[in-house]
């Protein structure tokens, strides 16, 4: 790798990816760099389609990267990540794509990341896109999660993108069996004409299980975003999709929510709230002596904090 | 002596109906005003006038002699007006910490946020980090929103309605506030008020009633004139 790919890589990773526990980069759809350590094991599979990484029970506060960089223009990188997490281990896992395309070949990462959490894990996943480039070409991400979580298995997932990739569809299917817990907190900021479609599948099978999603997104220019979000609930469980939006210019935002309950006991909830930043805000901030830029900044910095 | 802050001839009209109808006031450096007037009369506009929250149709905003008319908020902000709303505004992402740091416009310590918090009678460690969203009482965000003015240190500070919603919370650190604002920092401070405690340690009370000032006297000569209706009103049945 050379400076250019760390500056980009260091784009979606926030620390310094070889004072970690164990990583994997991948550049233009070939493994460039891996670490193992005793606990965390990472293979590549048979079919040379992705890795599975390996996190033994019990394993706590273990750290794993998986980045992946796109330099080269008019690639379609498509990659199966598999991560089985051990019973009582604490993760967690950081990855991100960043694309750098100056040319007008379109550049494409499709990732999909399976997920297995065994009884009484703990992951923390943390998920960053980045597109840079001042060629035509479209940068295009399209990541779909899958998880499958066993009895008192807890999932923090923090997803951000914000600007930079035109094309994104983004999927996640879950399923929860007793006392799991799902966290999901989704950021996006689209501008030009770029497009995101978000789309949730949540089946809470087990008692007591229960998922929380948070998306907050911000679409400016002549934007569009799309959310999609489908919670079932099987059992006795609890649900709840909060979809928040800020629009400007001629940016768009679909909200498309839809809860199922399937048992008596099951408690969902979808709120959504899309709108242009409320006048209010701007004069409290503007009587505290920020112009009605900088007090616009500082509400959707915050709002995508 | 120039005057802190001058309305001259300010006429507000919304819907064909008169709001301020020739306002002309002078307000004197490091004193306490508490405007006071029926609901509906005009207060609350007049206040948003001076901060340039509202443009009047017509008249003159003079501020440390300077005709501030046709300036935006943030620049009368500049200026050193400050405004505390009577309904404080919510956000979603932005910290008690961030609110007060924009406000202080310094590199404002997480101590210093926390002294500020507490003058205002919140436990500071609770609140600091807190977004001020719907997860704020209305108590709670009113006390915030008079803890930007204290963080702001403003030359002239307005204050619509501080009061309410501070059941929580005594009047009596509330007019510590005020003192504190006025002996310490020498701000001017005009205050929308219907109560008692503060229309009681106002050096002058304006009294407004339909868009027209029509007193603007000391504290002693307002209650003299209050008892006097009084004793008009009930007759033998007053008791002072």
């Amino acid at each position: 790798m050379n400076s250019s790919d760390i500056a980009l890589l260091e784009e979606v990773i926030p620390e310094k990816f070889n004072k970690i526990d164990a990583y994997n980069i991948r550049k233009n759809g070939k493994c460039v760099d891996r670490k193992i350590s005793q606990y965390i094991n990472i293979e590549t599979k048979e079919d040379g389609t992705g890795i599975d990484i390996y996190v033994k029970d019990d394993t706590l506060f273990g750290i794993i990267n998986i980045p992946v960089i796109i330099t080269e223009s008019g690639l379609k990188d498509i990659v199966y990540n598999d991560f089985h997490i051990g019973k009582n281990s604490n993760i967690t896992i950081i990855s991100g794509c960043a694309i750098h395309n100056d040319s007008c070949n379109n550049s494409e990462h499709d990732g999909i990341h399976r997920f297995f959490l065994e009884e009484n894990s703990k992951v923390k996943y943390v998920e960053k896109h980045y597109g840079k480039g001042i060629g035509t070409a479209k940068k295009i991400l399209n990541p779909t999660t899958e998880i499958i979580m066993k009895k008192n298995s807890y999932m923090l997932i923090d997803s951000a993108q914000l600007k930079g990739v035109d094309n994104t569809l983004r999927k996640t299917k879950a399923t929860l069996y007793d006392n799991a817990t799902l966290i999901i907190n989704e950021k996006i900021l689209t501008n030009n004409n770029q497009y995101a479609k978000t789309d949730f599948l949540v089946d809470l099978l087990g008692e007591n299980s229960s998922v929380h999603v948070t998306s907050r997104s911000v679409a400016e220019d002549n934007s569009y975003q799309e959310f999609i979000s489908n919670l079932i609930g099987h059992s006795s469980c609890y649900g709840h999709v909060e979809c928040d939006a800020i629009i400007k210019d001629n940016g768009q935002v679909k909200s498309i929510p839809e809860i199922f309950a399937k048992n008596i006991d099951a408690n969902l909830i979808h709120e959504a709230s899309i709108g242009k930043i409320a006048g209010d805000q701007f004069i409290k901030l503007m009587t505290l002596g920020l112009t009605a830029k900088e007090a616009e900044e500082k509400i959707i910095n915050g709002f995508l904090r | 002596m120039i005057d802190l802050l001058e309305l001259k001839n300010i006429c507000f009209s919304r819907e064909n109906k008169k709001i301020l109808d020739d306002i002309n006031l002078k307000l004197d450096n490091g004193k306490f005003y508490v405007i006071t007037g029926p609901n509906g009369s005009g207060k609350s506009t007049l206040a948003k006038i001076i901060m340039g929250i509202e443009k009047p149709d017509s008249g003159k905003v003079i501020f440390n002699g300077k005709d501030i008319t046709n300036m935006e908020i943030d620049e009368r902000a500049k200026l050193g007006i400050g405004f505390a709303f009577q309904q404080p505004v919510h956000f979603k992402g932005i910290t008690v910490y961030d609110l007060l740091s924009i406000a202080s416009k310094t590199n404002l310590t997480k101590e210093d946020a926390c002294n500020i918090l507490s003058k205002v009678g919140l436990c500071a460690l609770e609140y600091v980090d807190r977004e001020i969203n719907k997860s704020l009482s209305g108590g709670e965000l009113k006390r915030i929103e008079i803890a930007t003015i204290l963080a702001k240190k403003p030359k002239f500070a307005i204050f619509d309605e501080p009061e309410a919603g501070i059941d929580l919370w005594s009047f009596k650190n509330l007019i510590n506030i005020f003192k504190e604002l006025h002996e310490n920092l020498g701000t001017t401070s005009l205050v929308i008020s219907h109560q008692e405690r503060i229309l009681n340690i106002a050096d002058m009370i304006i009294l407004i009633d339909s868009g027209k000032i029509t007193k603007v006297t000391t504290k002693d000569d307002f209650v003299s004139g209050i008892l006097n209706i009084k004793r008009c009103c009930l007759g033998d049945d007053f008791n002072e």
